[in-house]
Formats: C-alpha cells, structure tokens, sequence
C-alpha cells in the first residue's frame, strides 16, 4: 500500500499527463481540433526547451528560434532523402534528427555567446538571431528563399502500418515526443547541471566560488535547449510538411519569450501553461477580432507588471493557503473582486472593439451595439468605470483576506 | 566615382546623425537605469505618427516642438508606472517589460491611426535642393536634419558638461547611490531621463517621418540598429555611441554604394568556383545586398572580442 | 443545417466567423435543425489573408471587395443556385505560411471547399503544396485554391496544380506588357532594376534584363540592385548609385513600405526618371507620393483604371464608394475571380470543387469593364487584356486614397497578345 502511494506521489502526475496528451483527440476530433492540439505539443516542447534558457539559465535570449528554425529545415532535408531514397528510415526519427542538428548549432553558437550572461547575451542572441534570418534569405539552396522547403511525410517504412498521412497520426508521435522531451528536460533539471544552472543564474560568483565555472555550465544548459528547440523543429516539419524563413526569425523568437512568460519563468510547468494560453490565443481569439495581438500585448505587459512570475506563479502563490487549509477562506474575496473586474475587463474590451469597428453596429457578447450613438459610450463608460470603482473599493478586503490566510499557524487572528 | 564618394559620405551623415539622436536617449537611460530599452524606437515612431497628426492641423513646425513634448510625457509616464514597478523583479524583467512594451506601442499605433502608410510630408518651406552636384540634388530638408542633430548634439554636450542638472546625471551615472546619499532625488533623475531620452528618440521621429516613411514598422527596421550602436560604442558612452552611429551610418552608406562582391575578394587569391557549386549563394553575394545586415555582424564580432565595446569601460 | 443567428456579412467579421463545429452541434442537437432543405445552405467561401499585423491593410481591403461583391452581384439578388447565398469567412493567416496552413485546417474543419487567397506568393506556394496534399490523401473532401494575386510563374510553370487557378497576370506577363511600353520610348536608353531580394524580385530582374535585351538591344542595363525586405530605413544611398549610373528610367518589382521609400527617396533626390512599378498605388501610397510622384510612377495591371470603361463598372465602384468610404476596389481582379467561380458553379449546379475546376477550365467570361477573359485549361492560369497607368491627379473620375490622385491608363495589350507558352504539366485527378 505504501509502495502504491509513494508510486503515485512520484509518478502519478506524469501518467496523468500522459494521459491527458493521449485522451485530448477523445474530446474534439475536428480537424481544426486536432490541429490545435498538434501546434500545442510543439509549442510545449519549444517553450519548455526556451525556459531551459532563461527560467533555469538566467539566460535572456531574442533568438532562439534560430534552433526551431535550424531543426525544422533539417527536418524537411531529412523528408526529402527520405523521400528519394538517400535515408531509409521511418519519418517518426525526424524529430530526433532535428534535435540533433538543433544541438549542434547550440554547440557552435554557444561556444562564443554564453560567456556572458544578462545584457551582452541577450544581445549577441538578437545579432545572431537577425544575422540568421538574413542568411536564410540569401542562401536559397539550404533554405528555399522566402517560400521555404516543403516535404511529404507519408515515404519511408511505415510503422505497424500507419503511415502518417493523417493529422490525427501525427498528433498521437507528436504526444509521445512531447512526453518524452518533457520528461528528459524535467530530468535534466534534477541533475547536477541542472541545479548548477540555478546557482549560476542566481549568483554567477559564488557558484565559481564553490569550483564550477559559470561559463561552462551555461553552455551546458544553452546546447540542451538548442537539442529541444531542435526537436520541437522536427516536429513542426512533420506537422506541417513545410518550414519557412519565419519560423527562425526574430517574431518566433519573441513570441516563444511571450509563452514562456506569461506562462511563469521558474516553474517547469510554467511554459507548458504558456504555450497552450498562446496557441489558443493565436488560433481562436484572432478569429473574433482582428485586434487580438492588442490584447496579446497588454496581457503581456500586465503579466511583467503585476503577475512576474507568470500564470505559474500566480498558481503557485496559493500553496501555502492550501497547505494550511485555508483556501475556501479566499473564495469569497476573490469573487468579489473578480466580479467587477472581469465586468471591467469586458467594459474595456467593448470599448476598444467600439472605437475600432467601421460598420453600423458591432455585435458583441450577443449584445447589438452602435458605435454611432452617444448613449451607448455614455452607458458603457459608466458601466466600466463603476466596475474599476468596485475593484478598488474591493481590494484592500483582498488583500487582508491573503495576508490572514498566509500568515504561520499561531499567530492569532 | 568622386560624386558617389561625396553623396556615400552625406548619406552616411544624415543616417549616422539621426542614429545617434536615437542612441544618445538610449545609452544615457541605460548607462543611469541600466535598463537597455527595447521600445526605444516605439517612442521615435510615436514621434512621427504625432507629429503627422499635428501636422494636419498646425502644419509642421508645431509637430516638432510639441510632438516631442508628448513623447517624453508618455515616457516618464511609462517610467513611473511601469519601469519602476517592475524594477523590483531584476534586469530581465525590465528588459522583458520594455520588449513587451515595444510590441504593445507597434499595436496601439495601428490602432489608432491604421496600418497603412501615413502621408507625412516634409514643409514647403525646405523644399528645394540645398546643392546640386553633379546632377544629383541634396534637398534642404536633409540639410535642415543634418543641423538639427548637430544642434541636440551640442545642445545635449553643453547640458551634460556645464549645467548643474548634467552634472548631477554624470555623478549618478558612475555612482547613482553616492548621489542618493548627497540628497538628490534618484528616481525623480531617472523619470527626467528617461523622459528626455524618449523625447530625444520623438525629435527623431518628427524629423525622419517626412523621409523614410511614416508606417507601422518603421520601429521595427530602425529598432535594433539602434541597440547595435549602443552596443558597439560602449555601454553607457556618449562617445562611444556618436562615434559609433557615424560609423554605421557610413558603414551602410557606404557598402551599397560599393560594387564588390565575394567574387572579388576570391579573385584577389585566384579561387574561383563553378557557377553550380553547392554554395553558390555564398560565392555570388554582392556588398550591397547585405549591407543592412552588417551592423548585426559587427555586433556580434565586438561582443566576442571587445565585449565592452568601442568605448565603453564598464562590464556588466 | 442552418443556424439561425448567422449575421449579414457585411457586418463585422468578428460575428461571421463566430462558428465552431462545437456551436453547430449544440444547435442542431437542441432545435434540430438538421431536416432544413440543403437549398438554404449558404455555400462557404474561405478568404484566408492577412487580417492582423503589419501586412493586414491590403488583407482588409481585399476582403471589403469581396464581401461587397458576393452580396452586391448575388446575395441582395436572391443567392446562387436558386436561392443560396454566399457565405465569405473571413480566416486571417497574418502573412504567414504557418498560419495559413493552421487557417487551412479550419477551413476544411467547416466543410469549406473554395479558397480565395492573394497575398505573397510564398504563401500561395506553401498553400498550393498544403492543397495538393490534402486531396491526395483525402479523396472526396477536395479544396480548391483560387489565387487572385500571387504572381510568381512558378505556380502556373512546375508547380502548377489542377486544384489550383491564377486570376492575375504572373510576373513575366506583366513585365512583357511593361517592358513593350518601355520598349515605345525612344528617349530610355538606359534602365536601372532595383527590388527586393526575393524570389519576385528576383524574376523581375531577370526578365526584364532579358526582355529590354530582346526589344531594345540598344537599351543599357545600367544595373541590377537587390536589397533585404523591410530592412533598409533610408533609400537614398542606392538612389545616389542609381543617379550616379546615368539611368533614365527605373523599374522596381517593390510593394509596400519599401515602394514608398524607394519612390520618395529617388524623388527627393531630384532624379527626374519614370519609375515602373507593380503595386505603387493604394493602401495609403497613393496618397503619400502625391504631387511628387505626378506623371512619373507608372503600373503594370489587369484592369483598366480612369477611364472606366463601361457604366456598369462604374456603378459597382461608386455603390462599393459609398458603404466603404475609407476603402478602393483595389483588387478588380478578385471580382473578376468570384464572378467566374459562381458562374462555373451556375454552369454545373454543382458546389463540388472538382466540377468547378472543370467548368473553370476553358472558361471564357466578360468582366465588368467588358473585356473578355479566358482561363486557360492547360495551366489555370487567367488571360486578359494589360495595360499600363500612372500616377496622376488629372482626368481622375475615381481617385485612390480619397487623395485626388490615382490612376490613368495610357497603354493597353489586349488579351491575345499577352498569352504566354507554358511548361505545365498537371498531374488531372480521374473520377
């Protein structure tokens, strides 16, 4: 019985997780489902790979698409040998392929760009990372100018039959390559590189002090997030069969700095949040509203300013108010500023959408609005107001609640 | 050749000098805050697109006095609730908050005022040709930039130098907390900086919208030439910034006006490769095709061999 | 089924698109709606173009024309196909070949089968690939790709596909027309080619060196320029190159913010040379090259601009004008492309893609400014007549950029001159 439970404390979550990646195709199986769920897995591995760099390294980097981007190409190279019958193998290597090439450009680049950290990383990571994308244009045969390489996944042995044609197929490989790469880079975490590039990230010099060199085990933690920014490559040219110069450019980069952001530096499970907040920011919001990257970028900077350890963070704030039983005690203060803030939130948006809109009316929310007509800004600028009103009046309350469900047994109320 | 010499030279100038309008805010915000901030071009885009609007009702010259008061407001807005918020949570944060800031800025822009190009049109007064050499003319609004740059630069040279408010800036660049401690107001310094520098970066906008285009991603292209010229010259060096925005502004100027390519420089060792050859595209590159991208290589050469740049002393 | 809430489509495209497979079930679970007569059923047409981000004004204007369109020729006249209207959804793929491909996936998620796109010819590439792909491996649930815009010849040369129809003139066709205008002009003896360093831009370069070469033996090549997209901030130093090479006239395969800083730099500079161009015109270019660029910029296109030939033409553009003060037909060719599509689909009765493809094949269709066209069946690509304008505020009936100026065509090649061999050989799917 023991056994079992130490069992589940220990792995229980990861076969959960397993669970979840293979189960998603049970609840939607639309196309446009599974492919959501396809640049979700990528967008994991990649945004995990990313936190390697600058959650656990300390490392800021504005390019590390370059080794998506490198990993994907290759990716597509490998399709092509293997689709005129250079390689013999089966497409479900690629990924690994990517990530080793991924790790070979981590190898060379970071042999020059990890002896320092801060701002003269993160700048060599920009220049590399603009020098790059530049290159990619100019070298057509490598990387097939702006229009990219495209391959065809559906050559090689197939594996127990399957072979690959269908999204569905590639969902359920690319579940198991994000467990697995979840899995080694949680690994990695726990081992002694791992910790060290904690050390090295809070305090370069002591760590020195104690005989590691700073140098060495950045370069250690960049060449392991080139190998997953490689494999998540890989996996993005089986998905999608095609690879372009943007997928290495400076807006991959930044947009996988957002995921891992939002979604809270620091925590292994931050970017996994990140990633699947953004896919479906990316996919779903851009639908209803042509301003969603507006929105994208003041939930941004809200996230830096008030939420700096991310969605994560923002979860893990409560453990001790669990631990100590005391959750249910914040409910109602949560919900009464929740309340007027999300009112707030909607009041906003609706503005926003008003100012934009060119037509007659604007349907929002099942609501019929007309941009036209004075009274409406005067209701909506009133609603909004009263619930900013409500969400400041509410907030010491808030506050006081957190303070008294955090504060050590013993204390006293 | 003596005429592409000549306009390779004044071009250089004019990119060089207003580089370095954007590069002088930058570096004294980052050699005061330490904060290398990623929207600085957002502000030089928001100069142009404010100026624009201003120009469609009180002509230009009421955008460039006021456009840059706007922008340095909004700066020292974003420095007090913003900056000084996150600068709690360390240097990357900062960093990370002003990226976000930039691409915030970028959207907000095409909010109000679209995405297409703007048509922001340099006053009747200046438009003539200044000169003519050699069939080519310089127009006096390229003339009228030039003079404005100079102008800031000296007008920045003397306030830093002589004036008791620069003196201060200087002291609390090399020791901000010896400065705390004589009894100035650090943080109100840094809001007055950082103001000053995003207005510094809105002159610079107000007068290159007329030129290079008033247009969303008009950040975006200038954007990181900026940081690499912070970078190389040094960080936190005046200097080291002016000379360094001269010399990629001439840089530029002068690679697309040359002619040589790869070719040449193998043809001077006597290789020569097949038309065919797998790196073809590496043989046949011309200077001028990649003379926008030859800032970023600089870059990456002086942060691997003078990590401190041209001039600058201090390591992070 | 039909849901019963779905907007009128002019409205915001925020509410058209407002569909999941999800919602649908929802509805036809609860009211079962599944019975209602298919005749009803909208027939769905995906524009899939940029609609966010730095690329989204041409994306918007194409989709406002072609909205207007479907609902000005079809919806307000009872629908097609005895009553069933046309349904645009508007899928947004940023300019980006990788959201295209996830835009795609909707579409085919919603049981779309025809596909409008224009913009960049990478993305019609990567989308053409995506297409053949699919109905390879999914027989019965075929797409069709109708691209109004992308002009590389590539897409109607190796690459072409049966799934696949051009409704603009490609690259080397339009510089045949250009390079004959230019080839008129005794006084041009010498012409300077500067563009992007892309594959379009490249095209134009080559081909319009080996077609001056061809025309005018005599006409000097003074240089060839290429420089990064959107990566220069100040063109002047190549204008300085392009003066100090003694060129009396420029072409440029340009478009966007790197059309309006080139033209604006080489005018600046006093350089008083024509510039030919592709796409100088519009989206807020007009409007910002103004009185400097007047009688200068010239443009290869397919569809007459002032004068408007027919009345028929020009009560389109004022009842267009007159919803979308702030918009121009800028694009006359996705008209032309929506009207030949429904009239295939009016021909076949039938909404499947591989009827259309065959009833577009061969088609021979009139065009509102009365010209006749004629879609090739061996390569899907489209051939009308050509014709150059310029830049200029005089004898304009329809400006662009409510600025006054827009453009008045000086030159025409009719349709039969513009027919260009091809290298095509598709691949026909048997059924």
């Amino acid at each position: 019985m023991v056994i079992l439970q130490t069992l589940v404390k220990k792995f229980g979550i990861w076969v959960a997780y397993l669970a979840v990646l293979l189960l998603l195709p049970q609840l939607f199986d639309s196309i446009l489902a599974i492919s959501i769920y396809n640049q979700m897995a990528i967008a994991i591995v990649f945004a995990l790979s990313y936190n390697m760099l600058l959650g656990q390294g300390g490392m800021l980097s504005f390019g590390h698409a370059v080794y998506f981007g490198m990993g994907g190409f290759l990716g597509v190279h490998t399709l092509l040998m293997i689709e005129n019958e250079s390689v013999y193998f089966s497409v479900m290597w690629v990924p690994f392929i990517g990530g080793l090439f991924g790790l070979l450009c981590a190898l060379f680049i970071g042999s020059f760009s990890t002896r320092k950290a801060g701002t003269v990383f993160a700048m060599i990571s920009l220049g590399i990372g603009e020098l790059i994308a530049a290159s990619s244009l100019i070298f057509v045969d490598f990387f097939g100018g702006e229009a990219g390489i495209s391959g065809d996944r559906t050559f090689g042995p197939t594996f127990f039959g399957v072979d690959f044609a269908q999204n569905i197929q590639i969902y359920y490989l690319a579940a198991i390559w994000t467990f697995i790469a979840t899995i080694f880079m949680y690994l990695f975490t726990q081992t002694p590189a791992g910790r060290m590039a904690n050390a090295v990230r809070d305090n370069p010099i002591r760590a020195e002090f104690i005989g590691y060199s700073a140098r060495r085990v950045r370069f250690i933690s960049f060449c392991a997030a080139g190998l997953f920014a490689g494999v998540a490559g890989g996996l993005f040219a089986l998905n999608y069969e095609f690879i372009t110069e943007e997928n290495l450019n400076a807006a991959t980069s930044g947009r996988v700095l957002l995921m891992a952001y939002i979604g809270g530096l620091g925590y292994f499970i931050g970017p996994i949040i990140g990633a699947v907040l953004l896919t479906l920011m990316n996919t779903l919001l851009s639908t209803y509203t042509d301003l969603w990257l507006l929105y994208l970028g003041i939930l941004f900077l809200l996230t830096v300013m008030f939420l700096p350890r991310g969605f994560a963070g923002f979860i893990m704030m409560h453990q001790v108010a669990w631990l100590r039983g005391r959750l249910t005690s914040l409910i109602k203060p949560y919900l009464i500023t929740g309340l007027p803030a999300l009112v707030f939130l909607l009041g906003v948006v609706t503005l926003i959408e008003l100012i934009h809109t060119e037509d007659e009316t604007l349907s929002i929310w099942g609501l019929s609005l007309t941009p036209a007509s004075v009274p409406t800004w005067i209701v909506l600028i009133a609603i909004t107001g009263a619930a900013f009103y409500g969400i400041r009046r509410s907030l010491p309350q808030l506050r006081e609640a957190w303070h008294a469900a955090n504060k050590p047994d013993g204390e006293g109320n | 050749m003596l005429d592409v010499l000549i306009f390779a030279t004044l071009n250089g100038l004019v990119t060089g000098l207003l580089l370095f309008m954007l590069a002088s805010g930058l570096t004294l915000i980052f050699s005061m805050m330490g904060v290398l901030n990623f929207a600085h071009a957002s502000f030089y885009m928001l100069g142009a697109y404010f100026a624009y609007s201003l120009s469609l009702y009180f002509g230009f010259w009421t955008g460039l006095i006021f456009a840059p008061l706007i922008v340095g407001v909004l700066g020292a807005l974003v420095e007090r609730y913003g900056l000084r918020r996150v600068h709690q949570a360390g240097h990357v944060a900062e960093l990370v908050f002003t990226f976000g800031l930039a691409f915030l800025i970028e959207e907000a822009v095409q909010f109000f005022w679209g995405r297409d190009t703007k048509s922001y049109q340099s006053p009747d007064v200046l438009n003539f040709a200044l000169f003519t050499l050699f069939g080519q003319e310089f127009s006096a609004y390229r003339g009228f930039m030039i003079a404005i740059s100079v102008g800031i630069f000296i007008g920045l040279y003397y306030v830093l130098t002589r004036s008791r408010v620069g003196i201060i800036i200087q002291a609390a660049i090399t020791h901000p907390n010896t400065v705390a401690n004589l009894g100035h107001n650090v943080p109100l310094i840094f809001m007055g900086v950082f103001g000053v520098g995003t207005a510094l970066a809105g002159v610079a906008g107000v007068i290159a919208g007329p030129v290079l285009t008033t247009f969303p991603g008009m950040a975006t292209v200038l954007g990181s030439i900026v940081f690499v010229i912070v970078v190389i010259g040094g960080l936190g060096s005046l200097a080291g910034a002016f000379i360094a925005s001269l010399l990629i502004g001439l840089l530029q100027s002068f690679a697309i006006a040359s002619d040589v390519g790869m070719e040449d420089l193998l043809d001077l060792f006597g290789i020569s490769f097949p038309y065919d050859h797998a790196l073809a595209d590496l043989w046949g590159l011309t200077l001028p095709q990649v003379a926008p991208i030859l800032p970023f290589l600089l870059l990456v050469l002086v942060l691997i061999f003078r990590p401190t740049g041209l001039m600058g002393k201090r390591e992070e | 089924m039909t849901v019963p809430n779905i907007t009128r489509m002019h409205e915001t495209n925020m509410t058209s698109t407002r569909r999941f497979s999800l919602h649908t079930f929802l509805l036809v679970a609860l009211f079962g709606l599944s019975g209602v007569a298919a005749a009803q059923d909208p027939i769905k047409i995906a524009f899939i173009d940029p609609l966010s981000g730095s690329f989204a004004s041409i994306g918007n204007s194409g989709l406002k024309q072609v909205q207007f369109a479907a609902e000005y020729f079809y919806n307000s006249k009872g629908g097609v196909l005895g009553g069933r209207k046309l349904e645009i959804v508007p899928l947004d793929n940023k300019q980006s070949p990788t959201d295209t491909q996830i835009q795609f996936r909707r579409a085919v998620s919603e049981d779309i089968r025809i596909i409008f796109q224009g913009n960049s010819s990478a993305v019609a590439n990567t989308l053409n690939a995506t297409i053949s792909r699919h109905n390879r491996r999914n027989p019965g649930q075929e797409v069709l790709q109708i691209n109004y815009s992308a002009v590389d010849p590539i897409l109607t040369e190796e690459e072409c596909s049966f799934w696949h129809f051009r409704f603009d003139a490609h690259a080397i066709m339009k510089l045949n027309t250009l390079t004959d205008y230019i080839a008129m002009n005794p006084d041009i003896k010498k012409v300077y080619v500067i563009g992007q360093d892309y594959s379009f831009g490249h095209v134009v370069a080559d081909n319009s060196v080996r077609l001056l070469k061809e025309k005018r033996p005599d006409i000097e090549i003074v240089g060839t320029e290429f420089h990064p997209i959107g990566q220069v901030k100040d063109f002047t130093p190549y204008v300085t190159k392009i003066v100090s090479s003694g060129a009396d006239a420029v072409i440029t395969g340009n478009y966007g913010a790197d059309m309006v800083s080139l033209a604006k730099s080489i005018i600046d500079s006093g350089l008083n040379v024509p510039i030919y161009t592709f796409y100088a015109v519009y989206d807020g270019i007009t409007a910002t090259l103004g009185e400097g660029g007047k009688d200068r910029i010239f443009l290869v296109h397919n569809e007459t601009s002032n004068p408007i030939p027919t009345e028929e033409r020009k009560q389109f553009l004022r009842a267009f004008k007159a919803e979308n003060p702030n918009f121009d037909v800028t694009q006359p060719r996705i008209i032309n492309a929506l009207q030949m599509v429904v009239a295939a689909i009016e021909k076949t009765k039938s909404t499947d893609p591989y009827d259309i493809a065959l009833a577009l094949e061969d088609m021979r269709f009139t065009n509102l400014s009365g010209e006749e066209m004629w879609m090739r069946g061996t390569d899907h690509q489209i051939f009308q007549s050509l014709h150059i304008s310029m830049h200029t505020d005089e004898g304009i009936e329809f400006d662009a950029d409510n600025s006054g100026y827009g453009l008045r065509t000086i030159f025409n090649v009719p349709a039969e001159e513009t027919v260009v061999p091809t290298s095509c050989k598709m691949d026909r799917p048997r059924r």
